[in-house]
């Protein structure tokens, strides 16, 4: 089956289920909109220059006292929500994507060395991979983050942010696909052609890498869709706790965040929308990977 | 059960412990200057040699992990930094806030998702089965921190029900300060319980119906039905009995999820517990108390997850026989 037909196929059973349809459409557009953010953006929050403090604390442009020019309002700094949203959507999903990224970079590597040469060094990652599961990988994140920050000076902090924040999840997370990558290993490495390539010669990293890895990859592309919702999510937690992305380089989770300290003066939307925009965006990845996973790989459930 | 089994697990739950022992230890060595942070930056050289040697820092790091392994027995966690007062004391005064969260979350979670995965199991045919497994994704898909303040929005700061933070009253009942028994204390605990629920209860069900409906498929429930005995005891006595089993274990990763999360409620509702200790710890590098906070995690945990492998392998004894 070509790859064309393989995706036509997938795209008519998409029209078969109009709520996973309708997800992967929001989810569409919102990739869309991050991508092309910054010349989406009706502002930029980020210069300075341009913000006038005369046009803070503005609510919804359709609400009374309401400004045309800023359909979602502006935050205390008079910059534009919109604007807001769409760069933090941006940030959110970039990190989210390079954390997963980062796990299945190391998953991968790890649960090959372990499925295709067993023995010690099976037994050595895999009980890393035991004592790491012992721990909620929200928690060893949220560990991780902190402790890397606390590690660089005060000046350096915002600016190695994004790096922290990437590496404290993609390390939160690698046992997963070790795990899923070594038994699939296992089962492929008994094969016949497996072991008529070593007779014919192939060194072992040609066969692990030429043959082995390619017929393992499935398994890891549905849970790597999978994990990137929960990739989002623990980067918007970390934010929120003030140990992942500093506000000058906001995510959905940092908006969130400065948002919340005006909960309470009655300026909802500064907090409102950008958890509204976290939920449709978490909930379109987790249809979509739920739909994926179902079609792709109905025994990893 | 045999004895093999019982030394593996417990191996393991030693194994996790002093590994993660190790590792909160080593934090020590690498995160900040414990001397700087007592006396600051401007302090004279001598006075930080004659507290380095008070504190014991000078000696070998062996010996100073196995001291403060041998200490920890004793109860005794070190000073924490800020508080400038015992670890131990810091932390027993915070675990009921966290505990009596926690539990209320996990009897929300279970007593209202096991009866939804039930249901969604047994009537999966029904557009109302559908649909709630569509509402459990987007449940799963809800930022436990977001609930909170959704929540806060909505009771606290526009209908002015429900305190948006703290604790309310508390009664000490032999050392264990309680929010369970007084109006504002109950008040208090509403909103912070069902935002580290409601994920949970999605979680919950979704497991559970994915548990039944393998049970259900099984060769046995099929002779049942041929049988012919009737769908009500098929469900609730052959089929619910056997998807019990993974329940113990849910229930296990319940715990583990629910000591994680409650971290962020805590935050989002100032509570003060485990959380938000753990929180300011990171903050300011407080070091002993980080250290004593994962080691504590590291023992609750090992033992949550011996007790669920001990419970799975009673109830079960092609675990027990395997190696596994």
């Amino acid at each position: 089956m070509t790859p064309m037909i393989a995706l036509r196929g997938h795209v008519r059973a998409l029209s078969f289920k109009p709520f996973v349809l309708f997800a992967s459409i929001i989810l569409f557009l919102m990739v869309m909109i991050a991508l092309f953010a910054p010349w989406l953006a009706p502002t930029d929050p980020y210069d300075l220059a341009t913000l006038d403090l005369f046009d803070s604390h503005l609510p919804p442009s359709w609400m009374s006292g309401g400004d045309a020019r800023y359909f979602l309002g502006t935050d205390s700094q008079g910059a534009d929500i919109m604007s807001l949203l769409m760069l933090g959507l941006r940030t959110s999903l970039t990190v989210g994507l390079l954390a997963v990224g980062l796990s299945v970079l190391i998953g991968l590597t790890l649960g090959l060395l372990s499925g295709y040469f067993r023995g010690w060094i099976e037994t050595v990652i895999m009980r890393a991979a035991d004592i790491q599961f012992t721990f909620p990988a929200m928690l060893l994140a949220l560990l991780i983050g902190g402790l890397a920050r606390s590690m660089f000076p005060v000046n350096k902090q915002e600016s190695s942010a994004f790096f922290i924040v990437v590496l404290a999840l993609g390390i939160s997370h690698w046992p997963h696909f070790a795990r899923l990558v070594r038994a699939a290993v296992i089962s492929e490495a008994g094969k016949n052609y497996v072991m008529a390539s070593r007779l014919a010669g192939r060194g072992h990293f040609g066969i692990l890498f030429r043959h082995v890895m390619p017929n393992s990859l499935n398994p890891v592309f549905v849970l790597a869709t999978m994990d990137i919702a929960f990739a989002i999510m623990t980067e918007a937690t970390l934010s929120f706790l003030g140990f992942g992305m500093p506000a000058s380089q906001p995510s959905l989770g940092t908006l969130i965040k400065v948002g919340y300290g005006y909960l309470f003066s009655g300026e909802w939307w500064v907090v409102v929308f950008p958890s509204a925009i976290l939920i449709i965006l978490l909930v379109s990845v987790n249809v979509f990977g739920d739909w994926l996973r179902d079609r792709l790989d109905p025994k990893l459930r | 059960m045999t004895a093999s089994y019982l030394v593996r697990r417990l191996g393991h739950a030693f194994l996790v412990i002093f590994v993660v022992s190790l590792i909160a230890f080593q934090l020590g060595e690498v995160i900040g200057d414990p001397v700087t942070a007592i006396l600051g930056l401007e302090a004279p050289e001598s006075a930080r040699v004659e507290l380095r040697e008070e504190l014991g820092l000078d000696a070998p790091y062996v010996v100073r992990y196995a001291a403060y392994i041998a200490d920890a027995f004793t109860g005794d966690f070190g000073m924490s930094y800020k508080a400038q007062r015992p670890v131990a004391d810091v932390i027993v005064e915070r675990v009921p806030a966290t505990f009596e969260l926690a539990m209320v979350a996990l009897i929300i979670s279970l007593s209202v998702g096991i009866p939804l995965g039930v249901v969604a199991a047994i009537w999966r045919e029904t557009w109302w089965a559908s649909a709630l497994m569509t509402v459990s994704i987007i449940g799963v898909s809800l930022p436990t921190f977001v609930i909170g303040i959704l929540l806060i929005f909505a009771f606290s700061v526009n209908l002015g029900w429900l305190p948006s933070f703290g604790r309310g009253d508390t009664v000490m009942i032999g050392g264990w300060s309680t929010g369970l028994l007084t109006p504002s204390g109950l008040a208090a605990l509403i909103m912070p319980a069902i935002s580290l629920a409601i994920s949970q209860v999605a979680l919950v069900a979704r497991l559970v119906r994915a548990e039944m409906l393998e049970v259900l498929r099984m060769d046995y429930i099929r002779f049942a039905r041929a049988r012919g005995i009737k769908d009500r005891v098929v469900h609730f006595r052959h089929a619910l009995r056997n998807t019990l089993l993974p329940i113990i274990t849910v229930s296990g990763i319940q715990i583990g999820y629910l000591i994680a999360f409650a971290v962020v409620v805590e935050q989002v509702f100032q509570w003060p517990g485990l959380g938000t200790m753990f929180l300011s710890a990171l903050t300011e590098s407080d070091i002993p108390v980080i250290t004593a906070f994962l080691v504590l995690i590291a023992c609750v945990f090992a033992t949550i997850n011996l007790i669920v492998d001990l419970l799975y392998a009673m109830a079960d004894p092609r675990v027990r026989l395997s190696k596994g």
